[in-house]
């Protein structure tokens, strides 16, 4: 990594760290489960390093095997994540309680 | 560059804004859901564009672990109870900790000769940081599962022996970062921050597990931006540090509502020294009756439910909701009370309320119940303890001295639905419970709710 690259990715922590202050003071708490999946679930863009790892390194065995490994654990980060996050939502987004009979229904 | 590398930072920039517009939508509950679908599909965007532009060669093992991991994944998202959210969380932790420290050692094995000494360090942290996530987010979905003991684990030495071990780790790591051909430090590094990870959480009480999910989620966040840094790739700083300051935003919100410092929730021990602290206040508490109880909630004006993590372990939620509605249909104002470390991880208490279908717009935060509790008529503790100490409040010797609570002990009455005689979780003796204007239903949350529901249905 060159200095100049180094730098541009220091501004780019920063201003990310910056933004994420911003955007994350302002989820009230009714939302702080959601938030930790769904953050949890965008972390797992470390899926396309495993992405890379597991497929784009030639005859390198014991790399292909760490990727394969760390593909399933980043997807299974993303998927569940993502899956768990919009389940909670979803029930968030119910506003009336006119939503609780139709549950009952279709739990009988 | 070729025109497929343009693709894929093409991608990588949309994933980034797309990342940062989902979450600034969570700032509301109408809008959060749809929030989701934009970093649904940033995400789906990075991958398509790291599968056309990173020059894959082979796709066997890419296809086994996409396929695998969707499995899981979407079995665990189905499948996984409401009640069970925090050890999923720290599950999901782990899983994305176990990917960055991975990465960092594949990018080791392969381009160790050509690294600089910035991605060196880069490279170090990204490890350590996956590495100790990884086993601590694991110790703790145990705890939270109940697989481990939730009680903390202590002995003689072990805040010496911890710095031992993270002294030895950074010591590795900047031998390693000097010296990039003793390969061996770098291993020793990697097996000390496993290590690390388990004795970080390990002293750490059931009842303090909403910091250290915060924090986990924070480390967690951070060493995909380290990864970031290893593959000089933006959108991997980027999520990675929204998701750190996320889990740190987190932590420090925590803390306050628990008024403790991060050090003392990690190096404390709470729970383990209360023993001499609880003095015997002496007060008896008084029983109450089914018929009793519903008769006064079923001629109260305004009701309070305050939820605790006993709601969460009777999966008492819908039982709740249901006495709720009663009350509402008598004509009762109902509201639910929710402190901010009410249960084992921040919202939990919101999600499993919201679940049972419990409007959003009846779940109130701390600041905004408190000063209603005087105009209250029953106050209902469905499985809270220390969150409704007045001992934080009224005495300055209590442990919890100073924790904001929920000040239920100023309302008409107060019905509190405990388990057993026995004291809560922290072990420390709550003086709410021999008020006088308090009274007490022992017995399971979920059974005794219902038990409620079809008094008040009789009444």
């Amino acid at each position: 990594m060159n200095p100049a690259v180094l730098i541009a990715s220091v501004y780019v922590f920063a201003l990310a760290a910056f933004l994420g202050y911003q955007v994350i003071s302002r989820v009230p708490p009714l939302l702080h489960t959601p938030l930790m999946s769904a953050t949890n679930a965008i972390s797992g863009i470390s899926l396309i390093g495993s992405l890379v790892l597991a497929g784009a390194v030639r005859n390198q065995l014991s790399a292909h095997i760490l990727g394969f490994v760390a593909v399933t654990a980043a997807t299974i980060n993303v998927v569940g994540g993502f899956g768990i996050t919009d389940r909670m939502l979803k029930m968030f987004g119910k506003r009336k309680p006119e939503a609780a009979p139709t549950a009952k229904e279709a739990a009988k | 560059m070729t025109l497929t590398s343009y693709f894929m930072e093409a991608t990588y920039l949309i994933a980034s804004i797309l990342f940062i517009l989902a979450l600034r939508k969570m700032s509301h509950p109408e809008t959060a859901r749809r929030g989701m679908f934009l970093a649904e599909g940033g995400m789906f965007a990075a991958i398509v564009g790291t599968l056309v532009g990173a020059h894959i060669v082979t796709w066997v093992w890419i296809i086994a672990g996409l396929a695998l991991g969707s499995i899981i994944g979407a079995w665990m998202a189905i499948t996984v109870p409401m009640t069970a959210m925090p050890q999923r969380t720290a599950l999901s932790h782990a899983f994305g900790a176990l990917a960055a420290a991975l990465v960092g050692v594949g990018e080791f094995l392969v381009h160790a000769s050509e690294m600089t000494v910035v991605t060196r360090g880069a490279l170090g942290f990204e490890v350590m940081l996956g590495a100790l996530t990884t086993t601590g987010s694991l110790i703790a979905a145990g705890k939270l599962q109940g697989v481990i003991a939730g009680k903390p684990v202590q002995f003689r030495g072990q805040n010496a022996l911890n710095l031992i071990i993270f002294l030895s780790m950074t010591a590795s790591f900047i031998y390693f970062w000097i010296h990039p051909e003793a390969v061996a430090f770098f291993y020793i590094m990697l097996g000390l921050a496993f290590v690390f990870g388990v004795m970080l959480v390990i002293p750490i009480g059931s009842a303090d597990m909403p910091v250290v999910m915060s924090l986990l989620n924070s480390y967690a966040g951070l060493a995909a931006a380290a990864t970031g840094f290893v593959l000089s790739n933006n959108v991997l700083i980027i999520a990675g540090t929204l998701d750190g300051f996320s889990g740190f935003i987190l932590s420090v919100l925590m803390c306050k509502a628990m008024n403790r410092s991060i050090t003392n929730v990690l190096f404390g021990g709470f729970g383990a020294v209360i023993a001499e602290a609880s003095t015997d206040s002496g007060g008896v508490m008084r029983e109450i009756s089914f018929d009793d109880a519903a008769m006064q909630l079923a001629f109260a004006n305004r009701v309070v439910f305050v939820p605790g993590y006993g709601l969460a372990t009777a999966q008492a939620q819908h039982a709740c909701r249901e006495l709720g509605e009663l009350l509402e249909a008598r004509g009762v104002t109902v509201k639910y009370a929710i402190h901010p470390v009410a249960g084992r991880m921040p919202g939990h208490m919101n999600v499993l309320l919201a679940e049972a279908n419990v409007p959003y717009s009846s779940l109130y935060e701390m600041e905004q119940i408190n000063p209603e509790f005087p105009s209250t008529d029953v106050a209902v503790v469905i499985g809270a303890n220390d969150v409704v100490n007045p001992d934080a409040r009224d005495n300055p010797k209590s442990l919890i001295a100073g924790m904001p609570i929920l000040e239920v002990d100023r309302a008409k009455s107060v019905i509190v639905l405990k388990r057993g005689q026995g004291r809560g979780f922290s072990g420390l003796e709550n003086p709410l419970f021999f008020k006088p204007c308090t009274t007490m239903l022992y017995g399971d949350a979920k059974s005794s709710l219902s038990h409620l529901a079809q008094a008040v249905q009789h009444a």
